[in-house]
């Protein structure tokens, strides 16, 4: 189908017009919402979307905005949203694109992300979480780390060893594992924050049946590229307005309250207010790029200045507060629901950034990635490709 | 709820297609006729500008003329098409004084009431090509920050000094400015005289300019500051595509040779302490684009935000040229130290861009004003 935009949001009005907001239970508009294709865009038809370009999202997400819907909460369900979804889309059976999609982007089903491991981090391809096969299921043991939202997740994306004997990068396959299979274990992991937003997740004879693997045995790796490419989109990708963010807070602080400047972080100010407001236009740059049909590499480095400014941003926040900067909200131990980059006090903003260089692959390995693929600089001598898994050294 | 769709902000950040084949036009012309070797034997020679490459580029092409409508001569195009030709030329670090005729200057007189006869003239005359004109102000003048003026005696003559103006000594018409007209000088009239100096960056010469009982004739405004600051403010905005230009260039050639370059076994390049430098660089480049872009953009749109779109295309863009050209030498090892290799040509350029039209810093201040994100 295409659409242009102004026709786009005729049939936007027309769905507001037939599900007003203010008098349509929230659950019933998303619903009606994700069946009317507007969900988004970009899915397929009956899969929440028209086929349409992704950029065209913005057109009925304006619409949505200015009418006053309620959306979907994706702080709640990011990994869903930005990693499991165009995973199964691009990997799914029709059964299971059917079966998934619709509940994820719902948020009646929260997802969360089982690839990270205590021995495989940056280096995942060396994972050991093993799956063997029984018949028409398959028995997994291991231990995943770092996993976001585990707590309040119903379906996890998995990837396990499945052929130990080849080289590590082969012998991997994806799946997409019930939490609540009894021998899955989660563990809360508290952060520097206080609270815990990741989790230990042991795994002990957790049975996934054959019809819940994604993509073809020993392709694991490939299918897992896809959910990792959107990761870092998913994290740098953001559309703010200007001054939106992380600098949001430090300008009103520093317009509201004269008495906390200095001429160094007026310095200091200035130069990272140009830098978010470039980063933001480099931004928009790309989706212009995306919409016309000409994606660039530049979305590969998002992350890296995502992360790097907010690190920098929040930092000079909290110095800029001085005494009000010396303290912090609350420690206490929780286990969210959201993850929210931006929100509660300085204090946490500053500290929950320093994981943006880290999740989603690391500033180091984003690094080199951009090196080698980008500007196709020769990799490091390597040591591990054609070894098999099982004789690498940890 | 009617109204227009709110999508994609106004701004254009792209390149259509027409600019793309502006670009490989203009490339061509300069892998031809500018290579490194000929703009390091130019450089030391009487005639440091280029007037063969200048007639090819603004007279037979016609891209003096971009910014003048066409029926005061010019081509009728914008600031996007112009952008992308400075691009080129800093990639070439080309000895052609196109941002300051082309765009400074032109600005300039576009900025002056278009019913004088003279006025009209001048700007065919720019372009064509034909004669090259130069604001005389300090190269390192910032948009906002006051500017030189020369002085108007009694008997009407003009006298005073203007010092390092850009391109002065290859330009025909300069324009100077008393605190309430700005005229346009022949520059071998009598009671001028222009002095070359010995420049940091020998691919944009500076001059002084000395008035000595000058005769300024009819003004070509009596509102010189509208016309100034409009033509700063464009010349601002439109380095940073030259400044774009030039680190693309650095960025390139610098990956070009870390994948040759073998010690220890293999490519230098290979090592990540060198990769990861490069990748830095990449993303510094990839960002100034999208600044630059959105200055051009501005100035096409005649936006009101171009005076935030030149600070912060600034700010951003000149520091990234000159550390791309910093990283440029340190990578190149020994021969980045060498006369013969190119790379200093940019290091000069870029150092000297960073200068030009104000610093980074005085742009900082500029948006500490615009933004109210005032000073202690
Ligand atoms: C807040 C947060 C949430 C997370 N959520 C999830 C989740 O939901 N699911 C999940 O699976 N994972 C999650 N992770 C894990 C994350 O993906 C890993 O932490 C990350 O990939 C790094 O792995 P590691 O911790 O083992 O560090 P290591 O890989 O051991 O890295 C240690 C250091 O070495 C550097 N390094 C490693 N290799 C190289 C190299 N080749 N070149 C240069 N430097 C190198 C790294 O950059 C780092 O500085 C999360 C992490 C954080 C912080």
């Amino acid at each position: 189908m295409t659409l242009d935009d102004s026709q786009l949001q005729g049939r936007t009005r027309e769905f507001l017009a037939a599900h007003p907001p203010a008098s349509t239970p929230r659950a019933d508009f998303l619903a009606a919402r994700f069946d009317a294709g507007l969900a988004w865009v970009h899915y397929p038809e009956g899969l929440g979307g028209l086929g349409l370009p992704r950029a065209q999202q913005a057109v009925v997400d304006a619409e949505l905005e200015a009418a006053g819907a309620p959306d979907n909460d994706p702080r709640r369900i990011g990994i869903g949203l930005g990693m499991a979804a165009p995973t199964v889309l691009a990997y799914g059976t029709e059964e299971q694109k059917r079966r998934w999609l619709r509940p994820l982007w719902l948020g009646e089903e929260v997802w969360c992300q089982l690839f990270s491991e205590p021995g495989a981090g940056s280096d995942l391809a060396a994972l050991g979480t093993r799956a063997v096969r029984d018949g028409d299921t398959w028995v997994v043991n291991g231990q995943k780390v770092w996993t976001s939202n585990a707590h309040n997740a119903r379906w996890a994306i998995l990837i396990a060893r499945t052929d130990p004997d080849q080289p590590k990068h082969r012998g991997i396959t994806y799946f997409v594992c019930d939490m609540t299979d009894p021998g899955v274990e989660v563990r809360p992991l508290r952060q520097i924050t206080g609270e815990a937003e990741f989790n230990e997740v042991f795994l002990s004879d957790v049975r996934i049946p054959d019809a819940h693997r994604l993509g073809e045995v020993g392709e694991g790796w490939r299918v897992a590229q896809t959910t990792l490419m959107n990761e870092r989109v998913a994290i740098g990708g953001m559309r703010l307005p200007r001054e939106g963010g992380m600098i949001g807070p430090v300008v009103t602080a520093w317009r509201e309250r004269p008495e906390l400047r200095t001429h160094d972080l007026h310095q200091e100010l200035l130069k990272l207010w140009v830098e978010t407001e470039v980063a933001r236009l480099t931004g928009e740059r790309l989706r212009q790029q995306l919409v016309a049909g000409h994606p660039g590499p530049e979305g590969s480095g998002m992350k890296l200045g995502f992360a790097r400014l907010n690190q920098r941003v929040s930092g000079l926040e909290l110095e800029l507060l001085g005494e009000d900067g010396l303290l912090y909200e609350d420690w206490t131990m929780t286990r969210p629901d959201i993850v929210d980059f931006t929100g509660r006090d300085a204090g946490y903003r500053y500290l929950r950034a320093k994981g943006n260089s880290i999740e989603g692959g690391t500033s180091e390995v984003l690094l080199n990635i951009v090196a080698e693929r980008v500007l196709g600089l020769p990799s490091e001598p390597r040591t591990d490709k054609d070894v098999a898994w099982k004789d690498l050294s940890r | 709820m009617e109204g227009p769709v709110q999508v994609s902000t106004s701004v254009d950040l792209l390149y259509s297609e027409t600019e793309d084949q502006l670009r490989a036009a203009v490339r061509d012309v300069l892998t031809d006729h500018c290579t490194a070797a000929a703009v390091l034997d130019r450089i030391e020679s009487d005639e440091p500008h280029d007037r063969e490459l200048w007639k090819t580029l603004a007279a037979e092409m016609g891209l003096a003329g971009l910014l003048v409508p066409e029926k005061l001569g010019g081509q009728g195009a914008t600031h996007r098409e112009a952008a992308v030709v400075l691009e080129e030329l800093g990639r070439a670090v080309a000895p052609v004084p196109y941002l300051s005729s082309a765009v400074v200057a032109t600005e300039l007189l576009l900025g002056c009431p278009a019913e004088r006869p003279q006025v009209a003239a001048q700007i065919g005359e720019l372009a064509s090509g034909r004669l090259v004109g130069a604001l005389a102000v300090p190269f390192a003048t910032a948009p906002h920050a006051p500017y030189a003026r020369v002085r108007r005696s009694a008997d009407g003559l003009l006298h005073g000094t203007v010092t390092a103006v850009a391109d002065a000594a290859a330009a025909d018409l300069l324009y100077v400015a008393t605190d309430d007209a700005l005229y346009a000088l022949s520059a071998d009239q009598d009671g001028v005289t222009v002095t070359p100096r010995t420049s940091l960056d020998l691919t944009r010469p500076l001059a002084d300019i000395t008035l000595d009982g000058a005769r300024g004739g009819e003004p070509v405004s009596e509102d010189p500051d509208t016309a100034v600051r409009r033509a700063l403010r464009a010349g601002a905005a439109l380095l940073a595509s030259e400044q774009l230009g030039l680190a693309d260039w650095c960025l390139t050639e610098t990956v070009a040779y870390t994948r040759d370059r073998h010690q220890f076994n293999r490519a230098v390049g290979s090592f990540q302490a060198l990769k990861h430098r490069l990748a830095e660089l990449w993303l510094e480049t990839v960002n100034a684009r999208a600044a630059a872009r959105n200055a051009a953009d501005a100035l096409a749109t005649a936006s009101p935000e171009i005076p935030l779109a030149a600070a912060l295309a600034q700010a951003y863009c000149a520091p990234v040229a000159v550390h791309a050209a910093e990283e440029a030498l340190q990578l190149h090892g020994g021969i980045g130290m060498t006369w013969e290799h190119p790379v200093h040509l940019y290091l000069k350029r870029a150092k000297a861009d960073a200068i030009g039209y104000g610093s980074a810093g005085r742009h900082r201040e500029a948006l500490a004003e615009l933004m109210d994100l005032r000073a202690p």
